[in-house]
């Protein structure tokens, strides 16, 4: 039977999801009494112990709960009990801005550095040690410098981001091929219209695909940055809910963290296809 | 400033420092001029620093020393007179083949309104018979059909001289065919002041008016102007039946197997303010070899 590569993977796929939310069902489901014990003990004991349910939530267990959570995203019930949706906005809110901000310093400087050998040997050292450095390493300096923790945050975003592009840009707008430049040099093109005609559209796949790389990078580390800054936001909301002790909500946000995470990079993908040119 | 002077290079050199100290010495003391409306072509082995003395015309590199004057004017960079066909097509691959000439265009003229810009860029893509295929894309063409691009693109700035580097080498034979017939019928029409480089000895013969020999670098030396004796109605097609071919054919490749290796040796008193003229033409030893012409010429059919 001949079937297109698309179906066979997908089929192939599904088979995987419905194995694995099997098995986890087999694991986590009850077991029956695991031990006899007195009345009031289990009590204290709760599921686990009395009925051999594991601490773990089954699949149908999150299903239930994640239906709740689609049901009601946005609703809000003071600090520590908001919808879904409200703190995946909080999320993407922080990553947009602080990218945005990045965005705007890492692709002039960028330009700056690829058209610049000068420029570029004399910043070289700096981003070296700049780069390497964990984001979350500037937290405590965001928080007394800025004194805010949401702001905080954002800087940690514009700062994790700022590197991929800023290099890209520059490696970009350096390997520009010799002949398009010689080709606006011939056509008497001044320095900003070269910049925009040429430049920018020949390395603007190069770009985008370091743009693509900050906002992933950027969405890794909201979650860790909102952890320590809390308040609101995915990141608050898992560590919340593990205070709560609730692994369902823990789990749900995990998976919500992922389908976000692979949102925003479709985005970026969809751009860079965009720009890019067949030679 | 005379006629016969529209190009004149004076005495220019290119000279690259070695990372051991020293420097090599690509060429040395190269005069050359040419009157408007006129094709020439250099032609040279690799590394003679051909590609570099069109650089210098076109502005894109600097001599060492010396200067050029076109037009009676010392030159500084690059200039929208001097148009360059790259070796390499360099078409902007994001833009249509419309959009690559409009560019040239609108950097000429920068304040004509869009509808001008290609009104003006559409007689030129129909000059070199793209017509039809304006809103293409480069990779969307054939090697021979980006080429025309190119051609259109320099022509379309009507440029006081048009610098070609090796335009045809990466195509086909029969495309290069093609397209030195469409350069010749266009730079006839339009009395087009043209610089070629090539390396190909009937290319030159069949296009160029003003041949120039250089010898081997590094330290080349511009050895002869070969004035070419074909008649300009030539064509392609029937270049070699000309009686003076062979005379001419000869005397280049002669130069290029032997003479551009041995030149400097055996000419110490060359001067390279007054680099002979010559006209190959009928001698005793062509006319020798007369007789085997129709032999060669039936062998090529």
């Amino acid at each position: 039977m001949i079937t297109s590569l698309r179906v066979r993977a997908a089929v192939v796929s599904i088979a995987i999801f419905l194995a694995f939310i099997g098995v986890w069902h087999l694991a986590t489901r009850s077991t029956g009494t695991a031990a006899t014990m007195s009345p009031e003990y289990a009590k204290l004991m709760g599921l686990t112990a009395n009925t051999g349910k594991s601490a773990m939530p089954g699949p149908l267990d999150v299903g239930a709960k994640l239906w709740e959570h689609l049901k009601q995203p946005f609703y809000d019930n003071g600090p520590n009990d908001k919808g879904l949706g409200i703190q995946l906005g909080y999320s993407v809110g922080r990553v947009g801005l602080g990218y945005l901000i990045a965005v705007i310093v890492a692709i002039p400087l960028g330009f700056l550095i690829g058209m610049s050998p000068l420029m570029n040997k004399a910043l070289d050292p700096f981003i070296q040690v700049l780069k390497p450095i964990s984001p979350l390493a500037w937290m405590p300096l965001a928080l007394y410098t800025i004194k805010d923790s949401s702001l905080s945050a954002i800087f940690v975003i514009f700062i994790c981001s700022v590197w991929p592009m800023l290099l890209n840009t520059a490696f970009g707008v350096a390997a520009v091929r010799k002949e398009w430049i010689n080709v606006a040099r011939t056509l008497e093109v001044g320095t900003f219209r070269r910049a925009f005609t040429v430049i920018l559209p020949a390395a603007a796949p190069t770009i985008l695909t370091g743009m693509r790389i900050s906002i992933g990078i950027a969405w890794l580390v909201i979650v860790a940055a909102e952890m320590l800054v809390g308040g609101t936001g995915i990141g608050y909301f898992v560590w919340n809910e593990w205070n709560n002790l609730s692994i369902t909500n823990v789990i749900i946000a995990i998976l919500m963290i992922g389908l976000v995470g692979m949102l925003l990079d479709q985005i970026l993908a969809r751009f860079t296809r965009m720009v890019t040119f067949p030679e | 400033m005379s006629s016969n002077k529209f190009i004149s290079i004076e005495g220019i050199a290119k000279r690259y420092p070695q990372p051991s100290g020293g420097t090599t010495t690509t060429f040395e003391d190269l005069w050359l001029s040419m009157p408007s409306g006129e094709f020439g072509c250099i032609i040279g082995h690799s590394g003679c620093g051909k590609t570099t003395v069109l650089n210098i015309l076109a502005g894109l590199d600097e001599p060492s020393d010396g200067t050029v004057i076109v037009d009676g004017q010392a030159i500084s960079g690059t200039s929208l007179d001097r148009a360059v066909i790259f070796q390499s097509h360099a078409l902007l691959p994001w833009m249509t083949v419309m959009g690559n000439i409009a560019y040239a265009v609108s950097s000429k003229w920068r304040k004509w309104d869009n509808a001008k810009v290609r009104a003006h860029a559409q007689i030129y893509i129909d000059k070199v018979g793209l017509t039809g295929s304006e809103h293409k894309r480069p990779s969307e063409l054939s090697g021979g059909m980006k080429q025309r691009v190119g051609i259109a693109r320099a022509l379309s700035i009507t440029p006081k001289i048009m610098l070609m580097d090796e335009p045809f080498s990466a195509l086909d034979a029969l495309t290069r065919g093609t397209l030195q017939d469409e350069v010749r019928r266009v730079t006839l029409e339009t009395g087009q002041t043209t610089f070629m480089i090539t390396h190909d000895v009937d290319e030159a013969m069949y296009l160029a008016d003003k041949i120039f020999l250089m010898t081997n670098g590094p330290g080349a030396v511009l050895a002869e102007i070969v004035e070419n004796p074909l008649p300009k109605d030539r064509s392609r097609i029937d270049l070699h039946k000309h009686p003076q071919y062979y005379a001419l054919r000869n005397h280049i490749i002669d130069f290029l197997v032997t003479r551009s290796k041995t030149f400097t040796s055996i000419t110490p008193n060359h001067d390279p303010r007054n680099v002979p003229v010559v006209r190959p033409a009928f001698t005793e030893a062509v006319v020798t070899g007369a007789s085997v012409m129709p032999s060669l010429a039936s062998a090529t059919r």
